[in-house]
């Protein structure tokens, strides 16, 4: 059995199965067309800036409101700001804060529903600790935190974070709880390995597609609660931009200059729909036994479980 | 064949009982039986490199028994003592070295074998456990047992999903052999299969019996599988260990009414033989709440009214045969052996 040809194997057979995942990833229309909406606003927001002639905090006050046009290409706002960089702008700080608060989450949330789904008077701590968490309505408790913490791109992050892990706790522990019973963990058990090495190494790879999908929604959730947060002035302080606190700012004006609202609101939900669509084409992908929905079901998509996390 | 074999036992298993708390909560505080007697006072000898059936029908105990030998559950009473030391009393610590001569197939190969890890790393893991061997030297080792159980290299990096279930029970038999055991205790390794797959199992098991010298917990309720592969049958109903004895002398002559009963459901290929057929009457009896005295009375169609009162105790018959039946009690007068049931 000589080295060489092991890995050679295993070169090849790592190659099948990549291909056999990008079929199953090109025949999935769902998680495609999501792919290729956040490819476009993840794109705006890395690759915008290069094309940028203003920067977003430049303000020439005379060109305040101005509509769309060529050397404006989104009109700019009421400082006379170019509105197209400060969406591109909006874009890095608003994805970047879904994508903190996604990653944070996740990581938190996956050990608490680890460690819950494990040890049994844990499970009872920590999840009265998630029902009280989960009782209290998220963007009311991002305020009181943003008060208490002050208004600053991180609070934001920290409030989200502890808004949303609790979900995701919620559904690894769920997952988990259903795995500890499998006759793998039982073998592994008669192998007498130790708890933590049959939680992390065994359990845990098991419960990240749930995680995953999960992860996604609560950055579409994410991005919507701060966009709420700064609309309200509670979430990323000016002058800084974030599509939030663009559409708050054009609220005032939003009769004479409508390009203030659409074109961070189209961008939102660009983002929103994508993410969404990623998260229900992920698990579609990851789970072959749920059948793809019907057209008549997808509809629901557009419903967006914004309504769950703000609840 | 039986002969060969040393008579040492490996494994003594003397009164072991395990009960399961029924009641939970505020029921606690209700009075009555509360236990589910899962398995109430087995006693068997695991020979040297023997093959040791339990045979039963479903929710007897036989399970339990395996489970309960490797302590994925705590006994409740009783010991079982392994190279001189009980292994109901060990620390968790040693108890994990002896782990490393105990293994154990289970009985579904598709819940048995995680999902998201390749072959290789499910094969390498009782390794890393144990801490044997560095890193090259387990692939080693891994390599070794799959081809003894007749898999190819380049299953090494594939997953369970891509697998059949005859392979797979190969692969979950290959996890129990890579720390060189000299236990494995089968739970119905082969009922899941299907019976041409089932038989490659068996002739797998035997062959490598033969060759690491293992001896083998045999859990099964299928008879004729039993009756291939065993040196010796423990029958067990309701936790109870009934008729203990040679497979051969066991299957030609039993001699407690329910082993009886078993042999007789099992089906016979040449529809022209004729022969009795003992079908037992009503259900199995709750083991929360097991009859009194020997727990086959309601359903023995030769129970006698010393059988409601008294457990009968292991009486030992020709050519170690033994049996816990008040019929072959010799100290019972005719008398008293009047059949109540029929």
């Amino acid at each position: 059995m000589s080295t060489t040809s092991l890995s050679n194997i295993r070169k090849e057979l790592k190659k099948e199965q990549r291909s056999l995942l990008f079929k199953r990833f090109l025949s999935n229309k769902l998680l495609l067309t999501g792919s290729f909406i956040m490819l476009f606003v993840v794109g705006v927001a890395l690759i915008g800036p290069f094309f940028l002639s203003y920067t977003p905090y430049q303000m020439v006050v005379e060109n305040r409101l101005s509509p769309p046009s060529a050397e404006h290409l989104l009109g700019t706002d009421n400082f006379g700001r170019d509105l197209f960089s400060r969406v591109v702008y909006g874009a890095q700080i608003s994805l970047g804060v879904g994508l903190a608060v996604a990653v944070i989450t996740s990581v938190v949330g996956l050990v608490i529903g680890l460690l819950a789904s494990y040890y049994k008077t844990l499970d009872h701590i920590l999840m009265r600790i998630c029902d009280g968490l989960m009782a209290i309505p998220g963007i009311l408790f991002a305020i009181a935190l943003m008060a208490a913490l002050g208004p600053q791109t991180q609070n934001v992050i920290i409030a989200l974070s502890i808004v949303f892990t609790p979900h995701i706790a919620r559904v690894v522990r769920s997952k988990a709880l259903s795995i500890r019973e499998e006759t793998y963990v039982e073998a592994m058990r008669a192998q007498g390995a130790s708890p933590l090495r049959i939680i992390f190494l065994h359990i845990a790879p098991n419960t990240i597609s749930p995680l995953v999908v999960q992860a996604t929604f609560i950055f579409a959730d994410s991005i919507i609660t701060e966009a709420a947060l700064s609309f309200l002035g509670a979430g990323v302080p000016t002058p800084d931009p974030s599509w939030g606190n663009i559409l708050y700012d054009g609220k005032l004006v939003i009769f004479n200059a409508w390009w203030m609202t659409v074109f961070p609101g189209i961008m939102i939900i660009l983002a929103v729909i994508g993410l969404n669509f990623v998260g229900d084409g992920l698990r579609d992908m990851i789970d072959p036994h749920t059948k793809p929905r019907s057209k008549k079901k997808r509809v629901n998509l557009f419903r967006f479980n914004s309504q769950k996390a703000r609840g | 064949m039986q002969a060969q074999h040393e008579e040492t036992a490996l494994i003594q298993v003397r009164n072991m009982k395990k009960y399961y708390q029924a009641k939970k909560g505020l029921n606690k505080l209700k009075s009555g039986n509360t236990y589910v007697k899962a398995v109430d006072g087995v006693s068997f000898d695991l020979r040297k490199g023997e093959t040791y059936a339990l045979v039963g029908e479903s929710g007897c105990g036989k399970s339990t028994t395996g489970r309960t030998l490797l302590r994925l559950h705590d006994a409740t009473e009783g010991e079982a003592i392994y190279n001189g030391k009980d292994l109901f009393k060990l620390s968790n610590k040693e108890m994990n070295k002896v782990r490393k001569d105990m293994q154990m197939v289970f009985q579904d190969p598709y819940s048995s074998l995680n999902p998201r890890k390749r072959i290789g790393n499910i094969l390498e893991e009782p390794l890393n456990i144990h801490n044997i061997g560095n890193k090259s030297e387990r692939t080693d080792i891994v390599m070794e047992v799959m081809s003894k159980v007749g898999l190819q290299v380049d299953h090494y990096y594939r997953f369970p999903h891509e697998f059949s279930g005859g392979q797979r029970q190969r692969i979950g038999l290959a996890r129990a052999l890579v720390v060189d055991p000299k236990v494995i205790i089968c739970d119905e390794p082969v009922s899941a299969l299907d019976v041409s797959i089932q038989s490659q199992v068996i002739n797998l098991l035997q062959s490598l019996q033969r060759d690491l010298g293992l001896t083998y917990l045999f859990i099964s309720h299928d008879i004729s599988v039993v009756r291939h592969i065993s040196d010796r049958i423990g029958v067990m109903y309701l936790g109870n260990l009934v008729e203990e004895g040679y497979t051969d002398d066991v299957i030609e002559n039993p001699k407690h009414p329910y082993t009886k009963a078993l042999l007789s459901s099992v089906p016979l290929p040449d529809p022209n033989i004729q022969r009795e057929r003992v079908i037992l009457q009503g259900d199995i009896p709750s083991p929360l709440n097991p009859p009194s005295g020997c727990v086959f009375h309601t359903r023995c169609p030769f129970a006698m009214d010393v059988c409601k009162t008294t457990v009968p105790q292991s009486l030992n018959l020709a050519g170690n045969h033994t049996v816990r039946c008040h019929l072959h009690d010799e100290g019972i007068t005719t008398e008293e052996k009047k059949v109540v049931n029929a």
